[in-house]
């Protein structure tokens, strides 16, 4: 029920993460031991890969709005097409909400290309037709 | 007045309305929906974060993008819809009333009724805290479509009472938009909502989650200034000397839905515990013809089982205007399924007899969490299914899908007991059995 891993380092001596692939919500525990990390508690192999996951590269896929011109509502529910690196999650909604796009646009639509880099395009959750 | 006919009328197009219609639809009848909003899709329209669809699309879209698939199939295959039309009575003869702007009273005589109205939230009346009644105090809901759908934010500093699912999204909403969560206020020992949502939306942000409390007093005559929260004993009454006062402009409620059955009582239907009408495994209600299915049912915590539930719905709502419409009624043939120990409600709350042999789905929630419990069904003390688990919890819906083998039943059986029991306890009841 251990793992170590050699290339990568936790910034604290003990980490706890609850785990949230299943309602059990193992509590899973990484610990800096002789220069590795050793993880435990995980109850099954998703967890395990779930804790390694959030402990060296967390990701979120970030959901928000932006302001539409001509749209039948005057904001879009949007979305990143992939998780992008958790720290950044403030600065995309920032970036976000100072673009404006325009209507009609359908669901899927590429909204903003390659946000902040990231090789990564914000596309639109819904339809927005055109106010009437 | 303007009359029309129709093989099945849907109320309401949120995710259960549009997916019983499709589905009826696809059976070959000639289907109506009624909605009240001005658009297509329901609640699910303004829960723009993601973790919607794994099940049924095994992909993970937001709300909004999960709903976008069945409007398109609706309108694919051309469901007639009514927008900004509000039902106003269901009689028991399956005729339907409903007003709109245009064409102002309507009478639909329908040969079956899909009920697919949702739930609506708690409000302050429903758990009576004292104070003023100043501005700035929303549903989570209600906060949600302000900020989701209308562009507005209605607050800067916030504290949400309750830890339901939409409150703790709302939270990391809020707080992704700029404005200061205080903390998320529980007046139970645990998280009402999904586990997902306590560390994503919460811990991620390091939101406090203060249990065993609840607001005890709204300060702010105009605008709320401020909330005094205090500590609860076991009986949840108030710890005298635990008071503690937090400042914000804004106050969130996420104590829970109510399934919204104004509608199915005054159509004849009657309701179980839950809030939900009573129905057989057909999803039919005690009035022939009349089908429930989504929130006003059962509060549901995944949209993914609403669609399932819903296309059932739709099914067995065309299977009754095809073989039973216009026909004798024949005298039911029901088990009565009777939640037991650890077992809040269950739906359905009657199986006919004559479909023990068809797989049949159970829905169920417990009352208080447990580890290492065991799912069991009992013909009075025979236990005809069981199923482990390690964990169960208010929050999580436990589902049990399972087929009887005719020889399993009694032919006499008039009722089954469905229990949540710890392991534990069952190895004692084996010995002595």
């Amino acid at each position: 029920m251990s793992e170590s891993s050699k290339k990568d380092k936790l910034s604290e001596d003990k980490k706890v993460i609850r785990c949230i692939v299943c309602p059990t919500g193992c509590e899973i525990t990484a610990e800096n031991v002789d220069g590795e990390v050793k993880i435990i508690g995980f109850g099954c192999k998703r967890g395990e890969e779930y804790a390694k996951e959030e402990l060296f590269e967390p990701k979120r896929i970030v959901t928000a709005t932006m302001r539409v011109e001509d749209g039948f509502l005057p904001i879009i529910p949007v979305r990143t097409e992939k998780p992008i690196p958790k720290e950044l999650v403030f600065e995309i909604i920032k970036e976000l909400s100072s673009i404006k796009v325009k209507a009609p646009i359908k669901v899927g639509d590429i909204l903003v290309e390659n946000i902040h880099n990231l090789e990564v395009n914000v596309i639109s959750s819904r339809d927005m037709p055109i106010k009437t | 007045m303007k009359s029309l006919d129709v093989d099945i009328a849907v109320i309401g197009a949120g995710s259960a309305g549009l997916g019983a219609a499709i589905e009826a639809k696809k059976q070959g009848m000639d289907v109506l929906i009624l909605e009240r909003n001005d658009e297509l899709g329901g609640i699910t329209l303004q829960c723009i974060h993601n973790g919607f669809g794994l099940k049924i699309f095994k992909e993970d879209l937001t709300g909004p993008e999960y709903i976008q698939r069945f409007i398109d199939e609706a309108k694919e295959l051309k469901i007639p819809y009514k927008l900004d039309t509000m039902v106003i009575e269901i009689t028991e003869d399956k005729e339907i009333y409903a007003v709109n702007k245009k064409e102002g009273l309507l009478r639909i005589k329908a040969k079956a009724i899909i009920l697919s109205m949702g739930c609506r939230e708690k409000t302050r009346g429903a758990i009576n805290i004292p104070g003023f009644r100043p501005a700035g105090m929303y549903t989570a809901g209600q906060a949600q479509r302000f900020v989701n759908i209308e562009g507005y934010i209605p607050g800067k500093t916030f504290v949400i009472l309750g830890s339901g699912d939409i409150g703790m999204i709302m939270a990391r909403r809020l707080t992704w938009l700029g404005c200061e969560v205080k903390a998320v206020v529980e007046i139970k020992s645990y998280v009402s909502g999904l586990i997902r949502n306590q560390v994503q939306c919460l811990e991620d942000y390091n939101i406090p989650l203060i249990l065993n409390h609840t607001i005890t007093k709204i300060h702010g005559k105009e605008r709320v200034e401020g909330v005094t929260i205090s500590s609860v004993d076991q009986n949840w009454d108030r710890i005298v000397d635990s008071d503690q006062y937090i400042e914000c402009d804004s106050i969130l409620l996420s104590v829970g839905l109510v399934p919204e059955n104004e509608l199915t009582t005054k159509a004849g239907a009657e309701l179980s515990n839950n809030g939900g009408p009573i129905v057989d495994d057909n999803l039919e209600t005690i009035m022939d013809g009349i089908f429930a299915c989504g929130n006003v049912l059962q509060v549901h915590d995944l949209v993914d089982n609403v669609s399932e539930e819903a296309k059932r719905a739709g099914k067995n709502a065309a299977i009754y205007v095809k073989e039973r419409y216009g026909k004798e009624q024949i005298k039911k043939d029901h088990i009565k399924i009777i939640p037991g120990i650890n077992v809040g409600y269950v739906k359905p709350d009657y199986v006919n007899f004559s479909n023990l042999e068809n797989l049949l789905h159970f829905h169920l929630r417990v009352k208080e969490p447990d580890r290492d419990v065991i799912i069991v069904i009992k013909e009075v003390n025979k236990i005809i299914y069981q199923r482990v688990r390690s964990f169960v919890i208010p929050s999580e819906m436990i589902e049990v899908r399972t087929k009887f083998k005719p020889e399993v039943i009694s032919p006499n059986c008039r009722e089954l007991k469905i229990e949540v029991l710890p392991v534990s306890l069952l190895e004692v009841l084996d010995e002595v059995g």
